[in-house]
């Protein structure tokens, strides 16, 4: 796999994550506290996966973990076959956060390139991305423009072209809409589709509500907290992802996945109306 | 709106008219000596006699407040970068910033004289440096750990180098905080600065012309000086406040 363009076929067999026996401990002043135990979970290439549960299930640790921003206690994670190091230095995977995160002194231009600036592509190529990419998320009109002179949703679209801008196989999303009104939210999930749809990657995506999960994902994961652990991985039956359109969202079978992920969520606790930290919404 | 910048620009200037009103009124009605405080309308026309004096006088101490904010701000920068990069040079360089910040910096002023020689006014220079380094390493040093936690991800998740990060992500993120440095430290080479030439070296400055005035007891020219040595502080003040804005128009959080 030297030298493939990105977007290119990667070999049969090879997961574009693969995470084995995990756990995850973090020491404090109080004690040590277990964050994951005994993660196992495969995502293929071009696969969307949403990880899902209440506050403290570790569904944000498991996505740092297999970006490489923390390492496990125990257990293995790879990225297309490499550790998450290699993956990370290699430039695998695209990332983008609950907050935008962009660099308030740049344009939004420049935020974009941004990742191929440090990975030293030439100007040329920059400019060419970067205007494609700022086509792609719908704000041609705004590459000139400021950060904080954008919306929140701008921004966040911002930060989704600069997970893109290298063309990563792998994109990983922190509950990127959770600061998002509901219907910027849906916009964004129907954008997303389609930008997945369009470059073909592989996504984690990390959020606590239980439709935008359904909406985007061929499987759910859904994970219990204290101390973090799968509890049930859920196919959606919903079609390809990329197909999928806004009026999906009106549809029984949404409804029906929306149902079963309610359930799994609740799980042993029987029939307690929400579980906290969830969105039912 | 226009009433209220009006009011903004008009209410300071009001107050300051009648307060050297009140001034004259007192020296006047009260028969105050100049040697206690000339009237204003001596200081004014004392000033207004002599423009080229004391503008000369002001430069020349401008300009040596100028080469010591540039000089300490530039080894401010470098020592807040490395000490931001390294825990070491941190560690090091922590009681030597603790030990000068205590330090009267003018107090050094006889001392230098005596080091570089009475003609020479790199004494000068040197304490404006010196007074301007503190600021401007601890405000950039506290702005180069302001780097929030999300960038700090980010510059990891694309691998960037400790060079990389800091350029691109940790100095800018300091600017806001620099130019505050900057900003204090401006005004403290122009005191420094002028100060410093109470304690000797060349018969030259805005200093030297105060005490020169008084010791020939010419109150109301010594106080034009000192009017002039305050328009020296505000040029130095303004031209910062000027650039810290500048430098900091599009940092809402994004």
């Amino acid at each position: 796999m030297t030298e493939v363009p990105t977007t290119g076929p990667v070999p049969i067999g090879v997961p574009a994550v693969e995470v084995r026996g995990v756990d995850k401990t973090f020491s404090s002043k109080n004690g040590t506290v277990t964050a994951l135990e005994g993660i196992d979970l495969a995502v293929a290439p071009g696969e969307f996966v949403s990880l899902i549960g209440p506050s403290g299930c570790g569904k944000s640790t498991l996505l740092r973990l297999i970006a490489d921003l923390e390492a496990p206690s125990t257990g293995s994670v790879t990225v297309f076959g490499k550790t998450a190091r290699q993956a990370r230095i290699d430039q695998e995977y695209g990332i983008a956060f609950q907050q935008a995160g962009l660099l308030p002194w740049r344009t939004v231009r420049a935020n974009i390139e941004l990742p191929l600036e440090l990975h030293g592509a030439s100007r040329a190529e920059r400019t060419a991305r970067a205007t494609e990419l700022l086509e792609l998320v719908g704000l041609s009109d705004f590459g000139g423009s400021y950060p904080d002179q954008l919306s929140g949703g701008m921004q966040q679209r911002v930060a989704i072209a600069r997970a893109l801008a290298e063309r990563p196989r792998l994109l990983l999303m922190d509950e990127p809409f959770g600061a998002l009104d509901e219907m910027t939210r849906e916009r964004m999930q129907t954008e997303l589709v389609r930008i997945c749809g369009e470059t073909g990657a592989a996504v984690v995506f990390v959020t606590h509500s239980i439709p935008e999960a359904v909406f985007l994902s061929n499987r759910v994961v859904v994970m219990s907290p204290r101390p973090g652990r799968i509890r049930e991985v859920l196919a959606v039956d919903l079609g390809r992802a990329a197909d999928r359109r806004d009026d999906l969202r009106e549809d029984e079978h949404f409804f029906a996945n929306v149902s079963a992920v309610r359930e799994l969520l609740h799980g042993d606790q029987g029939a307690r109306p929400a579980v906290r930290g969830v969105e039912n919404r | 709106m226009r009433g209220a910048a009006v009011r903004t620009v008009g209410a300071p200037i009001l107050l300051g008219i009648v307060a050297l009103a009140l001034w004259q009124l007192a020296v006047v009605a009260l028969d105050v000596k100049p040697f206690v405080v000339p009237s204003p309308l001596a200081i004014g026309t004392a000033f207004g006699s002599t423009p080229d004096t004391i503008l000369r006088a002001a430069l020349l101490t401008g300009a040596n407040a100028l080469v010591g904010l540039l000089v300490g701000t530039v080894v401010g920068i470098l020592f807040a970068v490395l000490a931001a990069l390294s825990r070491v040079i941190d560690e090091i360089t922590a009681p030597i910033v603790a030990g000068l910040a205590v330090v009267p910096i003018v107090a050094l002023a006889p001392v230098f004289y005596t080091m570089f020689g009475a003609n020479a006014q790199t004494a000068r220079q040197l304490i404006a440096a010196l007074a301007v380094f503190i600021p401007v390493f601890v405000n950039t040093l506290r702005g180069l750990r302001q780097v929030r936690p999300v960038h700090r991800d980010l510059m990891r998740a694309y691998a960037a180098s400790p060079w990389q990060a800091t350029r691109t992500v940790t100095l800018p993120g300091a600017l806001p905080y620099l130019f505050t440095g900057f900003r204090i430290a401006s005004s403290l080479a122009v005191i420094s600065a002028l100060v410093a030439e109470y304690f000797g070296g060349p018969i030259d400055g805005i200093g030297r012309a105060i005490t020169t005035a008084v010791a020939s007891s010419n109150y109301a020219l010594a106080w034009a000086y000192v009017l002039g040595s305050i328009l020296l502080g505000l040029v130095f003040y303004c031209a910062t406040l000027a650039l810290e804005i500048l430098a900091t128009r599009h940092r809402r959080r994004a």
